[in-house]
């Protein structure tokens, strides 16, 4: 299998705090892979790197789209230096203006978020509308005057979101706050309106954070259907390890910014590593 | 329903005219005279008692019906009217408000045509605040731009009422851009601070580039035309006077009659286009983006052409605003643009319901036309004006009108 999303030797500081440190790792396509580690251990900084919500520092992280790689960190653009002459760096300033996180987005990388952020005064079917943003005719004409394209466009986009509504068991739903929703369709509803973009990877942080044992079910259910149904490629953090066990290809284990392990749930389970970074290990 | 008990209400309701009496006391209750004062009793007493007998009677009133009436969430529904339904609707309302120039009197007219621009301020200022949730304390400064953009234009270019118009909206929509830029990374407070400072910059250039804008004095605005006629007694515009063409006789209400049509027209268009930008994706972005910025950029959505498209619509429409008042005061300075203007339309927009289209009008009408009706209580309007603000905050937190969310149906069903 080919890999869809390579890290390479990404490092990120903060201050003295070296929250990543020359993380390498690889997710192969159609594949699910799940980080785990301890509290800290830098997931969800690794995350905000891969989404383009933190820039890293060092190294590069690479999408595999087609026959073309993009470098995610270079889509951010990169500091003004003087050194580089007043034309270059005025480039770069317009460049980050204009550029930043929603291209890593428009790339192919839908994400959620640990602390659930939909659009809660909305409506949940215009948070699936949202999501589906780019791919509407957003001419204001044809929007005034409501042209046969833009109805056309309205409808295709309000069917591929009501399609999701019934993934995720919402229809009867649909015109209610998001916000008034209970926290398990919460999240049903976030990771269907990451999909909505299109990805071809997803990255789930910690997606049964508050959930009970069947909501959790139901989400490893719904997990494995992204990737057999809808084949996207799924990168998920979390703490509920028989969650990850079960439904997990490949399984990352971070710890004090690094990578101590990673390989088949079976592997990683017999890691001496990672069971003293989980238990902590004798004095000796 | 639950009383609350009547020694309990007493108490309230002394105490409430205690306050009174600090607070209105000195102010009613000491008249300058001169370098000395004399001092009125009578008045500081007579408002605390008044105090006293209303606080008495609210007290005793069920307490459910001071609570507030609205509930925080408003469940979308289906639209009960079609599409042509309204249109035609639209076009009656049309042709009942402009039957009016046929009766109102030229004072009652103007009164209109303030009361609709600020129906169109309400509305430009709604899609900054109430959609992006951007706070813009500086919207006369896009008001300002839009009346001296006629009245300059007039003078430097000699351009006209109609080619001004769209020329305006460009304008102030480009310095809504520029003022976006600066503030793309603020929120809340910091937003509205910086956003006052613009308003004030753009009022104090007005006031103090005396070569260009003519300083305090001011710039006439021409009065406006349509092909060829005008509207005054003497042609000043090289066109012919609208009322030999239709051999009538001339009276001074003409040309408000005409700037209230067209105004009137105007106002509609606005109306239709921002109650259609709702269900728009740039008015759904508009609303994203209000309620969560980083995730709209998870979706990839553009935070900084929303923001300043936002801003830019908004401004745009208040620029429209200020071509109609410059052509209905025939005459702009500085002094129509100060910071009080900005706080009324935010009022409005407040008061009316965030986000609230209809809202927004009916709020417009009742701060413009309010002061109106209650000219005859001289000193008291103000006082009348504030309190039914605050009445209608209390009952109706989320403004006269709370937005109810598009609807989306399922398609074929």
């Amino acid at each position: 299998m080919t890999s869809l999303l390579k890290l390479e030797a990404i490092s990120l500081r903060f201050g003295g705090i070296i929250a990543l440190n020359k993380v390498s790792l690889a997710v192969a396509e159609n594949s699910i892979t799940a980080i785990i580690g301890p509290n800290g251990a830098g997931k969800t900084t690794l995350f905000n790197c891969i989404t383009g919500f933190y820039r890293a520092q060092e190294g590069r992280i690479l999408l595999q789209k087609e026959q073309k790689q993009t470098d995610l960190v270079a889509l951010l653009g990169g500091s003004i230096k003087f050194s580089e002459g007043p034309l270059k760096g005025l480039r770069k300033f317009i460049y980050g203006l204009f550029g930043g996180t929603h291209l890593v987005a428009r790339s192919g990388v839908a994400r959620t978020f640990q602390n659930i952020r939909l659009f809660a005064e909305m409506t949940v079917v215009e948070n699936l509308l949202i999501a589906q943003h780019r791919q509407l005719n957003r001419n204001l004409l044809a929007g005034f005057l409501n042209l046969p394209g833009y109805r056309k466009s309205e409808a295709r986009a309000l069917a591929k979101a009501y399609e999701w509504l019934d993934i995720i068991g919402l229809g009867a739903l649909a015109n209610s706050p998001a916000g008034a929703l209970s926290y398990g369709n919460q999240r049903r509803l976030e990771i269907a309106r990451a999909m909505c973009i299109n990805p071809r990877l997803i990255c789930l942080d910690e997606p049964a954070a508050g959930l009970n044992p069947r909501e959790t079910d139901e989400l490893s259910v719904l997990i494995k259907r992204l990737r057999d149904e809808f084949h996207v490629t799924v990168l998920v953090i979390e703490h509920d390890m028989s969650l990850v066990m079960s439904i997990s290809d490949h399984i990352v284990v971070l710890n004090y910014g690094e990578v101590i392990a990673k390989g088949s749930p079976k592997e990683v389970q017999a890691d001496p590593r990672v069971l003293a970074a989980y238990l902590g290990t004798d004095e000796e | 329903m639950s009383r609350r008990p009547v020694s309990r209400t007493m108490l309230l309701s002394l105490f409430a005219a205690l306050i009174t009496l600090i607070l209105t006391g000195p102010l009613s209750g000491l008249v300058l005279n001169g370098y000395d004062f004399t001092t009125r009793f009578a008045a500081p007493l007579q408002i605390a008692a008044m105090v006293l007998i209303l606080r008495f009677i609210a007290g005793l009133l069920p307490a459910s019906w001071l609570a507030p009436k609205q509930k925080h969430e408003v469940e979308p529904r289906a639209p009960r009217f079609k599409t042509y339904q309204l249109v035609l609707g639209g076009l009656v309302l049309y042709l009942a408000l402009a039957s009016l120039v046929l009766f109102a009197s030229k004072y009652w007219l103007a009164v209109g045509i303030m009361a609709l621009i600020y129906v169109l301020l309400g509305l430009g200022l709604n899609v900054v605040v109430g959609f992006a949730g951007l706070l813009d304390l500086g919207f006369v400064g896009f008001y300002a731009v839009g009346a001296y953009g006629y009245a300059l234009g007039h003078q430097y270019l000699g351009l006209g009422f109609w080619a001004a118009i769209p020329l305006a909206a460009l304008l102030a929509g480009m310095f809504g851009m520029i003022l976006g830029f600066p503030v793309l990374r603020m929120h809340g407070d910091y937003l509205a601070i910086v956003t006052l400072g613009f308003g004030e910059i753009i009022r104090l250039v007005l006031n103090n580039w005396m070569a260009f804008t003519g300083g305090p004095n001011g710039v006439d605005a021409p009065a406006p035309t349509f092909f060829g006629w005008e509207f005054k007694a003497n042609v000043t515009q090289g066109g012919v006077p609208f009322h030999e063409v239709w051999g009538l006789e001339y009276s001074s209400g003409m040309l408000d009659a005409f700037i209230f049509l067209v105004l009137l027209a105007v106002v509609g268009l606005t109306l239709y286009a921002v109650s259609r930008l709702r269900g728009m994706p740039i008015g759904r972005a508009w609303e994203a983006l209000r309620e969560d910025e980083i995730a709209c950029r998870s979706l990839g959505l553009n935070h900084v052409w929303t923001k300043l498209s936002a801003f830019a619509m908004g401004a745009s429409i208040g620029g429209v605003a200020g071509v109609f008042f410059a052509a209905s005061q025939g005459f702009v300075s500085p002094i129509s643009f100060s910071f009080f203007e900005s706080a009324l339309v935010l009022a409005i927009v407040v008061l009316g319901g965030l986000g609230s289209v209809y809202g927004v009008i009916l709020a417009a009408l009742f701060l413009t036309l309010m002061p109106e009706v209650l000219r005859e209580f001289a000193d008291y309007r103000i006082l009348i004006f504030g309190f039914a603000m605050v009445l209608i905050m209390i009952w109706r937190p989320r403004g006269i009108i709370q937005q109810r969310r598009p609807f989306f149906k399922r398609a074929g069903s």
